[in-house]
């Protein structure tokens, strides 16, 4: 019962625990190599999920003072994971566009198939 | 002047980002090389000024928009930052006129403006690691650093570069992600993302909640170590230094693992080391365990590598072996030789691949097979090497043997000799892989594909001959070196726990 | 390029609206969800559309590339402009409130040349993607 409760009470850490390993393990898993990146960004994407779900405060409202509110959320995560995204946009379009030389110059985007082809290195 | 002085800092960061948004606009090759000329000269009198000026008044700080820390973003040096600074701004001044010939040669003409825009925007990143005193925005600084490396390394000709930077950009990326969730539980812990504002509140919080302060730990020094290529997380780096165009690969092996480590020590020694009891931890049996491995595995895999540009790429990860190994050590003279080390295999690294990338220049080729008896082609180059090899090997007179020399002496600190003669082996083996090169380009007869070969143009050979000279130097002169990282040992060794 | 009927008219009505709700969420930023990150990606959004709808020779009449690639850079000089101008009025870098003589409004009118600097490149940049994976996929 009172694992049941621990699970309830920090579901938004294990939805993140588990994005985390998901994504980890297609990086490592797949060949692929789009595959490869979609596993990245949703690696990526469960830091965003680590930072913001902290700074949420219930009842808290946007942190811009105002005499008829008390309680604010805290906004410094939502600045860093807006830097984070961003990133994590610049390196998936760097990515991507790799993939598109590397198809151009191999034919393939299967990783297995390009050690093949330079071979076995 | 007065009122530029106190700006320094900034500007240390905002001149390399202009020279960007300048070389971006102008979109001419041989323009884009005068401005990254004038601002790789211009970087180093900063460094210096920086350097001096904290090792004359103390550590600098500087206020982002003028919110004081721990608010604000601060920009925050010491003797090591400014130690760093210099040896990054430094090395690049020296090697920049390498850049253009040899950027000719491989790149193609209509990439030359954005691979210069690219070579500033890593350079701005690789400074601003150094300068920032905000873990999160040395995040930011790490990746414009990364992203900017991986597409240089994508602009060399072989296809193979194309896969080089691709798993480069994979690993690169958990590597900082991993960083960034270490730094993400240490402000869940304490609220705050300044270095020095999250040394102090980390002992509380590391006696209330020791696990989550350890998971931190290892998240970060994960991620930092995948991007400093600590064995074995460094089968990245081989084929990224051999793909790449031979400027990038002079300038990723001098700097950017350099500034890794720099984090690296940052977060050892100036957060955790003073936030808790970092000696009951294993870290430094897993710090020498690893560099030994590195040590020796990395130097047998470069013996029986064929290219020379990926044999260098093993000495590398077994070179920044001896680094950690210093780190692992954490005793006044141990961590003095790995510092002296982050230094004298700047300089070294850059001599022998700089050498490397002229070879390229003349012959187009960097395998083994192909360079018989091209010492007597090309003379100067190749006693630049040879001078440079020495220096990694460790004899006496050239700047490796003073890194190693007082590993040697933090290793004996601590009683243990087997340490010691595991250093000399491991510089044994370097003396086979370098002496395999150097019996090939001086002992084998002149091979029929060297007919045209000749030492490169003057302005590539400057910059060959003046890292094979500090090469040198260093080894007699270790005021600046083994100097400073003693008085810089002293001040991390004596802030811990 | 033909397309359909509807798709096209209805482009065409779209158009005006996006741009204007690109600049209500530029200007909306400092008292709300918006700011230059999500504007420019509306707006680039808006050159996106025409060049699904309409090919890509009309989206590089609409944004040509020399512009496009041209605005990369400004929008990042703009942003590291703001902040030198705050060194130049001998306070510290990024220091927004040189813009004004109180301090408070000088870092909101900072903060809008900021903001501006960053739609100009995040829209630049995100058109840029756009005509450059386009442009691969065609025979040269």
């Amino acid at each position: 019962m009172k694992a049941i409760q621990t699970f309830i009470d920090h579901y938004n850490y294990f939805i993140t625990i588990f994005l985390m390993v998901a994504g980890l393990y297609v990086v490592i898993a797949r060949g692929n190599m789009v595959k490869k990146l979609i596993g990245l960004s949703i690696f990526q994407t469960s830091v965003y999920l680590l930072y913001i779900a902290p700074g949420k405060i219930i009842g808290g409202t946007a942190p811009i003072i105002d005499p008829a509110f008390k309680v604010y959320s805290n906004p410094l995560p939502h600045v860093l994971i807006l830097t984070a995204i961003v990133v994590g946009v610049a390196t998936l379009a760097l990515g991507l566009a790799l993939v598109v030389r590397i198809n151009e110059a191999y034919g393939t985007i299967e990783e297995d198939e390009i050690f093949r082809q330079d071979g076995g290195k | 002047m007065n009122s530029i002085w106190p700006q320094l800092p900034a500007l240390q960061i905002v001149i390399p980002l202009l020279g960007a948004v300048l070389v971006a606009f102008l979109r001419r090759g041989s323009l884009a090389f005068l401005v990254t000329l004038a601002v790789s000269w211009l970087m180093p009198f900063i460094s210096a000024a920086l350097l001096w000026q904290t090792m004359t008044t103390g550590p600098i700080s500087y206020h982002l928009g003028g919110w004081p820390p721990p608010i604000g973003i601060e920009y925050r040096i010491d003797v090591l930052g400014g130690f760093v600074l210099l040896l990054v701004s430094g090395v690049s001044a020296f090697m920049i006129p390498f850049a253009r010939q040899s950027v000719e040669r491989e790149i193609h003409p209509s990439k030359h403006a954005w691979f210069y825009c690219m070579y500033l925007l890593c350079f701005t990143g690789l400074l601003g690691i150094t300068v920032t005193g905000d873990a999160f925005n040395a995040f930011v600084f790490l990746e414009i650093s990364s992203l900017a490396t991986y597409t240089m390394i994508a602009l060399g000709h072989d296809r193979r570069a194309l896969l080089a930077a691709f798993q480069y950009l994979i690993i690169g990326t958990i590597g900082a992600t991993f960083y960034v969730i270490g730094v993400g539980f240490l402000y869940l812990i304490t609220g705050t993302l300044n270095l020095a504002d999250l040394a102090t509140r980390l002992i509380p919080a590391a006696v209330e909640n020791p696990p989550a302060v350890y998971a931190a730990l290892a998240f970060i020094t994960v991620g930092i170590s995948l991007k400093l290529a600590l064995f074995p997380l460094h089968t990245w780096l081989p084929n990224a230094y051999a793909y790449a165009p031979s400027f990038v690969t002079v300038f990723l092996s001098a700097t950017a693992t350099k500034v890794a480590i720099y984090l690296l020590v940052r977060y050892f020694f100036s957060v955790f080391g003073v936030a808790i009891d970092f000696r009951a931890l294993p870290v430094t049996e897993i710090m020498i365990a690893l560099s030994l491995a590195a040590m020796f595995i990395a130097s047998i895999v470069a013996v029986y590598e064929t290219n020379v540009k990926r044999m260098l790429a093993y000495s590398s990860v077994a070179q920044i072996g001896y680094i950690t190994l210093g780190i692992g050590l954490a005793n006044q003279a141990g961590l003095t030789g790995g510092l002296t080390h982050l230094f004298n295999h700047a300089i070294m690294k850059a001599a022998l691949f700089l050498a490397i990338g002229a070879v390229v220049y003349r012959i187009g080729s960097c395998k083994l097979d192909d360079l018989s008896g091209i010492g007597r082609k090309m003379p100067f180059t190749m006693i630049a090497f040879a001078i440079a090899g020495f220096g990694l090997i460790g004899t006496p007179g050239t700047a490796g043997f003073i890194s190693k020399w007082y590993l040697a002496l933090g290793a004996l600190d601590h009683g243990w000799w087997f340490l010691v003669a595991l250093i000399v082996v491991s510089s044994m083996i370097a003396v086979v892989y370098v002496g395999r090169v150097l019996e090939v380009v001086w002992f084998r007869p002149t091979g029929p594909n060297l007919k045209d070969a000749k030492d490169p143009p003057f302005l590539m050979m400057m910059p060959i001959i003046a890292f094979a000279v500090a090469t040198v130097y260093f080894g007699f002169d270790t005021r600046l070196t083994a100097g400073i990282s003693e008085t810089v040992a002293k001040t991390l060794i004596g802030g811990m726990r | 390029m033909k397309a359909d009927l509807i798709l096209r008219i209805g482009t065409k009505l779209l158009l005006p609206f996006i741009l204007l709700f690109a600049l209500y969420v530029q200007f909306h930023g400092d008292y709300g969800a918006g700011g230059g990150f999500q504007a420019g990606v509306i707006s680039a959004g808006m050159v996106i559309l025409i060049g699904i709808t309409f090919g890509l020779e009309t989206a590089q009449r609409v944004a040509p590339k020399t512009l496009v690639e041209f605005m990369v850079p400004l929008g990042v000089l703009i942003y590291a402009g703001t902040g030198i101008a705050g060194m130049l009025a001998g306070k510290n870098f990024l220091d927004y409130s040189v813009f004004s003589s109180f301090a408070p409004k000088g870092r909101e009118r900072g903060i809008l040349f900021v903001e501006l600097g960053v739609l100009v490149t995040v829209s630049s940049t995100m058109i840029a993607l756009f005509y450059a994976f386009v442009e691969r996929g065609r025979p040269q």
